[in-house]
């Protein structure tokens, strides 16, 4: 065991635990986070999506030692029900999601996208989510919101 | 899904009322109300009004169901109907879904029933409660109810201007009203006799009333079954046989004791598990148990070839009509001037949620709880019940929402897994199987082996169609006991149930038809990863892929379109020829025989038709093709799909799942097979599953065909049926090529250009 300092969604976390768990597991069950979803361990689905240092990293495959003094946002860092993120908004606004468990995968992962190229085509958006998994199918809403969060008229 | 409220805080309106869309309170506040102990009062009388509907003090009307939101929208779709039913506003209705200790069983939400069944259970309790609203306001009012009208929750006097609210007249208190019921489950039937809303008269229903489960849902607000906490809680997995049947000879427990916090190794029967502090030392420690397991005799069919095989030759338990048989097939046959005949193959495919099978029990001497994403939560009392030996009113199963499931019907596992472990260790325990669990144990789409025989006369037309589906049944579904139970020694009762029937040329009328579905038995050593249940639509991918592609090679022989050759024999089919009609032109189809001209560059184009019909609900897909000759690779590029589910409740709702309906059927009409050898499963991942990505996402274009004067059918599957067999279709029509074995691969492909192969060779 030992004690990992964190920086998640900006504030500063100190959890005790075996330095060899993913980062997926200590945001879920020591910070209670829902953002972070587990799909797959493997790194293969991206439902653990979580921003570390302005990139998006699968959290299920980096062990939280190796988080440790990074800058960390979750989902729940972006905005809630009543203060969405413009792309939380453009989400609802799309209804882009069916079960939605994919969707913290979806939405981190966009974010970072519009972040570094806010007006993105629509290749540009479907090679940076290619990686994501969903498996009811609601790709094409997804695409439809990246794009009115970018103000790219679709 | 909601939180653990009582009744009487729902009918106080103190705004204790908290549903899983409304989670919104820390975790620590959910848990307070999680943690409460199950009020078990016994089962609700659907006869009595109260177990239906509450009026809150607030107004709010508060609606119990025991169907589930699987993910596809169905509660705000519920909600809509009684809305409109009761003349309240959309936000004034609350949905309490998934309790058994807070509903009365709808049966299990499943095959696209859900709008079609529990929509006018709903809709007439609601009609029963706005009845006896207006009785007492016309009490109250002092005016005769045919001069009452009710605008968002508000009965008021034509003429004179008085008013009451529903609030008033009944918040927080029972109705103490009974209605008549008969039937149970799906067959549920209430208050038949009170009349219900007209159509026209509908202001909540057919508008796109967005989700009500979305906003918490992108925010991270909502609680999936995954979240669920419980004070004191512990992470258990499970070790699976490493290969079928294997038994755990021996354990060796020491291999893990370098573990810290593992609480214990649960070993019952063949059931292997692991109990631990953290979900962490629960992962590593189920990944390191040195299990010494046996051999077993019994071993899989070797391949896909082998299991086809035995399809073929072996004899069916159960043979159902597709529909009912017209003249003499045989007959026919023998006297036609031409048939033809063809053999398709369906793989076993996988379910494949995002999220593996997750569940969370508390046993406490007699008392139970389980929260699980369980289509049926009756269902899955009644397995617990078995599996401890408790009675049924011991149980309360709450539903937790889980990423879409698209019909593992009864077979929520990690219910029973979590039950074992946490009646071993006394604390409640949350399992969550690992994506090797989910891929090599869930149980799969049956495969399926179709035969399609015609017989044209002189003139061509199509006198006798002769249609045989030999599918394996489900033999997890409907209450029977899954994996752990039959590990710790229960057995299955039966053969299982039969794969469905429909799809098998249903959709055209033809002199001579017969179209039977039988199920052959699927006797594997327990348990098997190849165990099987119903797959979105179950069966019916098959069947239409087999009749609608074999009608595709029917129009092509005699060198007609496929959609006039359709319009032919679905003539008296109304509604299919008006769905025909709606593709042909939302594709812009041009009318001209497959295949289409040969291309000179690498890639060939072509487009492909079919239409069918699935719990009622009629859909025709145009698929649009290219295929890389060199390669065989095919993408496919759009699909349109017209759509007829009767009177539409939420018109974006419906597209939603039409979009994933066609993503999913264009993902297992490619790319998806589960592969095997004797021992077990190959795929126990997404790199040896892979499933439909970003880059080849179609584009999808929908008519919608609203019939107001219809009721509101299904709309969660109908619309996967025919994709697998347009996309066939449009591969012959780019290339000649006739694909009758799914998925589409790129060797198959190429395979299939390259052999040239007809009807009757083939056959
Ligand atoms: S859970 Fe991390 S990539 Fe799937
Ligand atoms: S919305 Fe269900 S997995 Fe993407």
């Amino acid at each position: 065991m030992a004690r990992i300092s964190l920086r998640v969604n900006n504030q500063s976390r100190v959890v005790d635990t075996d330095p060899t768990t993913p980062l997926l597991y200590v945001l879920r069950d020591d910070l209670e986070l829902h953002g972070p979803r587990f799909g797959c361990g493997l790194g293969q689905c991206g439902a653990c999506t979580v921003i570390m240092d302005g990139n998006a990293v699968r959290s299920c495959s980096i062990p939280v030692s190796g988080a440790q003094n990074r800058s960390i946002t979750t989902l729940e860092g972006l905005g809630t029900v009543q203060h969405p993120h413009a792309l939380q908004t453009a989400f609802i606004e799309e209804q882009a999601a069916q079960c939605g468990y994919c969707m913290n995968g979806m939405i981190m992962v966009s974010k970072v996208l519009l972040d570094k190229n806010p007006h993105p085509t629509d290749d540009q958006i479907k090679q940076a989510l290619n990686g994501n998994l969903c498996r009811c199918g609601s790709h094409v809403r997804v695409i439809r919101a990246v794009k009115r969060a970018a103000g790219v008229k679709a | 899904m909601n939180a653990k409220i009582s009744r009487r805080e729902v009918l106080k309106g103190t705004g204790a009322l908290v549903v899983s869309f409304n989670l919104f309170g820390p975790v620590s506040q959910v848990l307070a109300q999680l943690s409460a102990g199950p009020d078990l009062a016994g089962d609700l009388k659907a006869t009595s009004l109260d177990s239906w509907i509450a009026i809150g003090r607030d107004g709010m009307v508060t609606v119990f169901s025991s169907k589930v939101d699987l993910g596809t929208g169905v509660e705000t779709a519920l909600a809509q109907i009684v809305a409109d039913e009761l003349d309240v506003q959309f936000k004034q209705i609350k949905m309490i879904t998934g309790d058994t200790t807070k509903a009365v069983d709808q049966g299990i939400t499943a095959g696209s029933r859900t709008i079609e069944l529990a929509g006018p259970q709903l809709r007439q309790a609601a009609a029963a409660a706005r009845q006896e609203l207006l009785k007492l306001a016309s009490q109250r009012l002092g005016a005769p109810i045919s001069k009452l009208t009710v605008t968002d929750g508000v009965v008021s006097v034509l003429g004179n201007g008085h008013k009451v609210s529903y609030a008033n007249l009944l918040g927080g208190k029972h109705f103490n009203v009974q209605i008549p019921a008969t039937g149970n489950g799906w067959g549920l039937k209430l208050a038949p006799d009170v009349p219900a809303k007209n159509y026209m008269d509908y202001k909540t229903v057919g508008k796109s009333v967005p989700r009500v489960d979305l906003p918490p849902k992108f925010t991270a607000q909502f609680t999936y079954v995954q979240d669920v906490r419980v004070p004191g809680m512990l992470h258990g997995r499970v070790v699976r046989p490493p290969t079928v049947a294997a038994k755990p000879a021996s354990i060796d427990e020491d291999s893990i004791k370098n573990i810290p916090g593992i609480v214990k190794v649960v070993h019952e029967g063949s059931f292997v598990g692991v109990v631990a502090q953290t979900e962490w030392a629960a992962i590593q420690a189920a990944k390191a148990l040195k299990v010494t397991w046996s051999t077993p005799e019994t071993k899989m069919p070797a391949n896909p070839d082998a299991v086809y095989d035995y399809l073929k030759n072996t004899k069916g338990f159960a043979e159902r009509p597709g529909m009912p048989p017209r003249g003499n097939v045989e007959q026919a046959l023998a006297q036609a001037s031409k048939t033809m005949e063809a053999t398709y193959r369906w793989p076993f495919q996988m379910h494949g949620m995002l999220a593996p099978s997750c569940a969370i029990a508390d046993v406490q001497g007699d008392k139970v709880t389980i929260w699980a994403p369980s289509q049926g939560i009756f269902d899955t009392r009644k397995r617990v019940s078995d599996l401890l030996g408790l009675p049924e009113s011991k149980i309360q199963v709450l539903y937790r929402e889980a990423s879409g499931c698209y019909g593992r019907l009864g077979t929520d596992d990690a219910a029973e897994d979590a039950v074992v472990m946490s009646r071993a260790v006394s604390k409640p325990v949350r399992v969550q199987w690992m994506r090797a669990d989910e891929h090599g144990w869930e149980p799969k789409g049956p495969a399926q082996l179709l035969t399609v025989r015609a017989a044209m006369d002189a003139s061509g037309k199509v006198t006798a169609w002769d249609f045989l589906d030999r599918s394996f049944p489900w033999t997890e579904a409907n209450g029977i006991p899954l994996v752990t139970s039959r590990q710790v020694g229960l057995k299955a009762p039966g053969q299982g149930f039969p794969n469905g029937t429909g799809g098998g040329g249903d959709t055209y009328t033809f002199d001579n038809q017969r179209i039977v579905a039988s199920a052959i038995p699927w006797v594997q050593p327990d348990p098997t990863p190849l165990r099987t249940s119903p797959l979105r639509a179950p069966g019916d991918l098959a069947r239409m892929f087999a009749s609608e592609c074999f009608m595709d090679e029917l129009a092509a022989a005699q060198g007609v379109d496929g959609v006039q050759f359709r319009m032919r024999y679905a003539a008296s089919n109304k509604r299919a020829t008006d769905a025909l009609t709606a593709v042909a032109k939302l594709a812009n189809w041009q009318e001209r025989p497959a295949p289409a001209p040969t291309s000179s560059g690498n890639i060939a184009a072509g487009r492909g038709v079919a239409v069918s019909a699935r719990s009622n609900s009629v859909v025709a897909v145009v698929a649009e093709v290219e295929v890389d000759k060199s390669s065989g690779e095919v993408t496919v590029k759009k699909v349109a799909v017209a759509h007829d589910c009767g009177l539409i409740i939420n018109p974006d709702g419906l597209k939603n799942q039409i979009e994933g309906n066609v993503i999913q059927g264009t993902s297992r009409a490619l790319m998806e097979e589960v592969l095997y050898d004797s021992s077990g499963i190959k795929n126990l991942d997404w790199s040896s599953y892979p499933i439909l990505r970003y880059e080849k996402i179609p584009q999808i274009d929908i008519r919608l065909i609203d019939r107001r004067e219809m009721p509101a059918l299904g709309g969660g599957e109908p619309s996967i049926g025919p994709v697998p067999a347009a996309i066939a279709n449009a591969i012959f029509d780019a290339t000649g090529a006739r694909l009758r074995e799914a998925p589409f691969t790129p060797e198959r492909v190429l395979r299939a250009m390259h052999a040239g192969v007809t009807s009757t060779q083939r056959a």
